[in-house]
Order: C-alpha cells, then structure tokens, then sequence
C-alpha cells in the first residue's frame, strides 16, 4: 500500500478538471498498489477548502487545504514550497501534477527543491516496483518516448485529458496547512490574471475544437467558426499561428507545435493547410473533418473526413446542419 | 545587461523519423539538427534586451557533443557574443541532469537574466528552466510571451489556458521563453563571418546522475489515411452521417 500526493490546481477560487484529473489518477495509482491513501494539496484565498468534497469525489482521503489572502492567484514560490515540505515529511511514493500551463511551473520547482527529476507530459503510467514508467509525446508528437523514473516521491506532470475523472464518492479528512512560505516573502508575484473568465470550455476540456485558419481571409469571418462551435454547443474556438500572428485571435487559442496541445474526440480544421507544426497540435485528435478548397492541401491527409470546397459555401450549411442534428432533428 | 541563454541541439520536426537500432534513440541517417525553436526565440530576446540597455553581453551556452558547436556558432552569427559548450558525450534526457550542469557554469557568472525556451522540441520535458533556476538559487518565470526590465525588476506576461498572467520578479532571474517576444533573426553573412572569430569556450559538463531515463521509443500508431467524402456543400449531409454512424460525435 503506498500513499500518493495529488495536487489540485484552482482559478479564481474554483478547482479546475486538471484538478481532478491528478487526484484521479493518484487514486488508481494507489489503489494499483493495494489501496493507499490519496492525499490532495489545493491551494487559494479564504475558502478554497469549499472544493474538498469535490476532491473526494475524485479519490482524495485527505485534502490538505492552504488557505492565504494572498493567494487568490497563483503564486509558484508558495506553492512549491508548500507541496515540496509535504513531500520531504515523507511517506509518498508518487506525486501528481497537471501538465498545464500552472503545473508544468510547479511540478518541476517541486521536484528541483527535493533534488530529484521528474516526468513531465505523461498520457500513461505505472508503477514496476523501483521505477515509475510513463508513455511522454517527444518531439511535436512523432515519437512516444516509453519514460522510467527512478527516486521516491516519483514526480509526474499527466496530459490534460490522460486520465478519466474517478467517481470514488469519499468523504475526505479536511487539513487546514499552513504555507511554507510566507506569501508577503515570494520573490515572484503574480499581480495580475486577465482573459477570458472561467465559464468559457477551455480548449484542453473541450469534447469538440472548431479551429480556422488563414483561409478565412479576415478576422470578422472567425463568425462563421464560431457559429459552428455554438452550433455544437460543447465546443472551443481554436486558431492557427498564421492567424494569431495577424492578430486575428488570441494567440492563447493557438493549436500546434508553439501553441496549445489538444486531443478533442472531434477535431474540425476550416481553411487550414494543415502545416506539420499545426498538426503538431491536433494530430490525436479521435476524429478530424477538413474543410479547404484545395484538394492537395496536407490536411487531406490526415482528416478522417474531408471536404473539399469552399468554407464559405460549406460552413453556414454545417453549421445549420448540426444544429438540426443537435435538435434531434 | 548581462545575459545567458540556454541553447539546445535538436533534430529538424519536418523530417520523417525512424528508430535507431538500440530503439532508444532516433536512426541518425538523414537526420538535419537546428537550434530548438523556443531557444531561438530565447536568444533573439537576449540580443534585445542587450541592444535595449545599450551596452552588455549575450552569452549562448549549450551542454552536449562536439556537434552542438554548430548550434553555438549559429547563435553567435545572429549576434552573440560568446559561446561556452558543456562537453557532454550525450545529451541527457533527465531536466535535472542537464540543469546541473547549467547551473554549475552560470551560477557565478554574473548574470542578470538567465534565457531558457519554454521546452526543448525533442524532449519536450519543460524542466530544465525551472530546475536550472532552483539550482542556481534565483527567481524563476516560466513561458513568458511578454518581457520588460527596468530597475532591477522584472514585468513578464504568461499564457496559461484561457487566460493570461502578469508577473513580477526581481533580477537576477531564470526566464523561460514562449513565442510572443519577436521572431528570431536570421544570421546575417556579416554576422556568420564575424561568428568565426568569436570565443567558443569548451568545459566538460558537471552532469548531474539521471534517475529519468529513456526505456524505448517508438512512433505513435498510425492514423487511418485521409479520406475526402465530397465536394462543397453537397457533402454537408454525408459528413453528418458519418459523424453520427461512424464517429459517434454527434
Ligand atoms: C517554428 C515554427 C513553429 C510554428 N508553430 C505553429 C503552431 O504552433 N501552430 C500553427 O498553426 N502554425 C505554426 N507554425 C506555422 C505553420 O508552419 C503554418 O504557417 C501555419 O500553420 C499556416 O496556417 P494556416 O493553415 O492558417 O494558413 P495557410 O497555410 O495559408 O493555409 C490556408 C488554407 O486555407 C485554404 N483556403 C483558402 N481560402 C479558402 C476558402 N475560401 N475555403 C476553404 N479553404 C480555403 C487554403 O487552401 C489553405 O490550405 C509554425 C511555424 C514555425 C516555423
Ligand atoms: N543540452 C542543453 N544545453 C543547453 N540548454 C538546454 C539543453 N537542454 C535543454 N536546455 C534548455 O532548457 C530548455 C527546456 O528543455 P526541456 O526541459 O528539455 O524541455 C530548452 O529550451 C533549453 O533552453
């Protein structure tokens, strides 16, 4: 029976999926090895211990909860410092992360301040005896690098979206902890957190990604990629770089090699050529539809299904057709 | 300003890749290797942090064989100033092995920023920034699209999904670069001349051990090839078949 530690990402007072995600996968670690305890660290203002029976739900026995005025954002120092003095008391055989934007900060100050290494971007692992062993896409997702990780806590960041959320329905022992550093002492500070607010489906959560690209031809007609998102009412807006170099979208929606990772079960590219380093972004994708009017363009190539013509013919008759679709109709 | 920035060696992306024999590692042949591509974007924001202070150096530092030199010299012809390899007889794939060795050179080095890419495009780890800062003792702020120094004082912005932060942190500092700071230049033939004669120091790396290892590589399962199902609009009807029969997504 071995203990496993969770950390559970929040924003703006909410547990975010990849929260879940890691306390999920901490749990079938654990229960993988006769049943340890999960242990799951979230950190925030005042009130942030609200989210404990959520992590219980996921498989947290425990929920450490590091409630500070200072921390409604996300402050890196605190938070390692906080999940690494964890680690050093000991007992835990693996440490999870998200492999987020917030995660993939932390995870590797964690593993630095307790002089181990760490792996980073897992979509599978387990644990044989000594060693951890995970599957990590290299190289812009042209080779799986099969990963063994020797040390004990065995440090992981997983691929949003590698791990199921469990149903585990516990009931979960609440522990206020304090942090390990006092906030008013970080050296790094986040003074700010702007964008788009917690409602909007991120793209990493999203079941379908509608994406454009530069065939498109101006900002305004992005309207049309989003009518269709609308339409299937469960779906992000993603971009290619050509188009968020315009400035035509934020480059936070940017799909590929430089930009986001994603994995939808259904993935639609409207007026994309389908460059490697766009592909780089979507190629796992469970399924792909290609709207381009160039029947050559390399998108053809990996689509599932694709249509050649004119998005600007195609897309309004998508769109309405997946409405019906959606209506039952 | 005195700067430092981290270079990797890495393959071309754009080339099909095979496995070498020992399953490990890629097959060589026909392999193309180029500075990673957040590195590139890492050494253009030194060279402007550097011509924005109007005086300082960029110092590019790479850990590997002798053919990460090529990589150096590169970063030399797009205006650095000097170069040190960490002689390594590989690469690692362990963050905290390759960090080691970083940090052991840059640590009394005088540096005010310390340049990483966000991620090295082979690995892909994104730990060698953060454990390099760790190791070194200085604040550290990972994949930042926006950068501004002014007094001692560092402004960066980051992506995270969705949203966008804004931080703050004293020099000096590990950074990590994301896009966003400007595309890097290409080496000028007056910059490739000039980088002949510029200082290429050569250490043997302080590696740290390795408790992350490669078991095997392979490549990812092979995705049906493509299929077109129609042309313009007409096709609409059967894309929504299929989506709902076939895929089940709708
Ligand atoms: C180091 C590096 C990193 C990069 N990282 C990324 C990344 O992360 N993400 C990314 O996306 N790119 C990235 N790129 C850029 C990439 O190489 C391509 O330039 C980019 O993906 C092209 O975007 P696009 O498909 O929108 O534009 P284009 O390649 O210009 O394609 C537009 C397509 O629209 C089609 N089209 C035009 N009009 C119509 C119409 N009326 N109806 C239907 N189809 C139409 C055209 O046939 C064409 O295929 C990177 C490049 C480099 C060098
Ligand atoms: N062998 C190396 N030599 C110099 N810098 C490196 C090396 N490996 C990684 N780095 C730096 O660390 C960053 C992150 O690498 P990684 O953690 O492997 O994704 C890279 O973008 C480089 O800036």
């Amino acid at each position: 029976m071995a203990t496993m530690f969770a950390f559970a990402e929040s924003r703006g007072g909410a547990l975010r999926k990849v929260a879940l995600e890691a306390v999920s996968a901490a749990r079938q670690a654990a229960d993988a090895t006769g049943g340890g305890e999960v242990h799951a660290m979230v950190v925030g203002a005042p009130g942030i211990g609200s989210t404990a029976p959520a992590l219980g739900q996921a498989g947290a026995d425990v929920v450490m909860v590091v409630e500070h005025a200072e921390l409604a954002r996300y402050s890196p120092e605190v938070c390692s410092a906080t999940a690494a003095a964890r680690l050093q008391a000991g007992g835990y055989r693996g440490a999870f992360f998200a492999a987020s934007a917030e995660g993939r900060d932390l995870a590797p100050r964690v593993a630095a301040a307790l002089g181990l290494s760490m792996a980073a971007d897992l979509t599978e692992f387990a644990f044989e005896g000594e060693v951890l062993v995970g599957q990590h896409p290299t190289h812009i997702g042209k080779i799986i690098t099969t990963v063994r990780l020797a040390g004990t806590p065995a440090i992981v960041t997983l691929r949003p979206g590698a791990v199921l959320v469990a149903e585990a329905g516990r009931t979960p022992v609440v522990e206020p902890v304090a942090p390990a550093l006092d906030p008013g002492a970080a050296r790094v500070v986040v003074t700010a957190l702007g964008g788009k607010g917690d409602a909007q489906l991120d793209l990493a959560d999203a079941p379908v990604v509608v994406s454009g690209g530069r065939g498109l031809r101006e900002a305004a007609n992005f309207a049309l990629v989003e009518a269709l998102a609308a339409a299937f009412g469960n779906a992000a807006v993603g971009a290619t770089r050509a188009v968020t170099d315009d400035g035509w979208r934020d480059p936070a929606t940017q799909i590929g090699q430089t930009g986001r990772i994603v994995s939808p079960d259904l993935y639609v590219a409207v007026g994309i050529s389908g460059a490697i380093q766009h592909l780089a972004g979507m190629r796992t994708s469970k399924t792909i539809v290609a709207i381009n009017k160039d029947k050559d363009a390399p998108i053809f190539k990996l689509a599932d299904y694709g249509i050649v013509g004119d998005l600007f013919e195609v897309m309004p008759v998508l769109t309405e057709a997946v409405r019906k679709a959606k209506a039952g109709g | 300003m005195k700067v430092a920035v981290c270079i990797k060696r890495v393959p071309d992306m754009d080339l099909r890749f095979a496995i070498g024999s020992d399953g490990k590692a890629l097959d060589p042949a026909g392999l193309k290797f180029d500075i990673a591509d957040f590195d590139g974007y890492a050494v253009e924001a030194g060279l402007r942090l550097v011509e924005q202070a109007g005086a300082g150096e960029v110092v590019v530092v790479s850990v590997g064989p002798a053919a990460v030199q090529e990589t150096l010299r590169k970063a030399l012809g797009m205006g650095a100033t000097r170069a040190i390899q960490l002689e390594a007889a590989a690469i690692p794939f362990d963050g905290m092995a390759v960090a080691a060795a970083l940090a052991a050179e840059l640590k009394d080095g005088g540096f005010d920023l310390v340049l990483f890419g966000r991620m090295a495009t082979d690995s892909a780890n994104q730990t060698v920034g953060p454990m390099t800062a760790h190791l070194m003792g200085v604040p550290c702020v990972t994949a930042i699209s926006k950068l501004d120094v002014a007094d001692g004082r560092g402004t960066a912005e980051r992506q995270l999904e969705g949203a966008a932060e804004t931080v703050t942190f004293p020099l000096p500092a590990v950074v990590t670069i994301d896009e966003g700071l400007g595309r890097p230049r290409l080496p000028s033939l007056k910059g490739i001349m000039a980088a002949k004669k510029k200082p290429l120091d050569v250490r043997p790396a302080q590696l740290g051990t390795a408790s992350l290892t490669v078991d095997h590589i392979a490549l990812p399962p092979d995705r049906p090839p493509g299929r077109i199902i129609g042309e313009g609009a007409d096709a609409v009807p059967e894309l929504i078949r299929l989506l709902q029969t076939e895929a089940k997504v709708l």
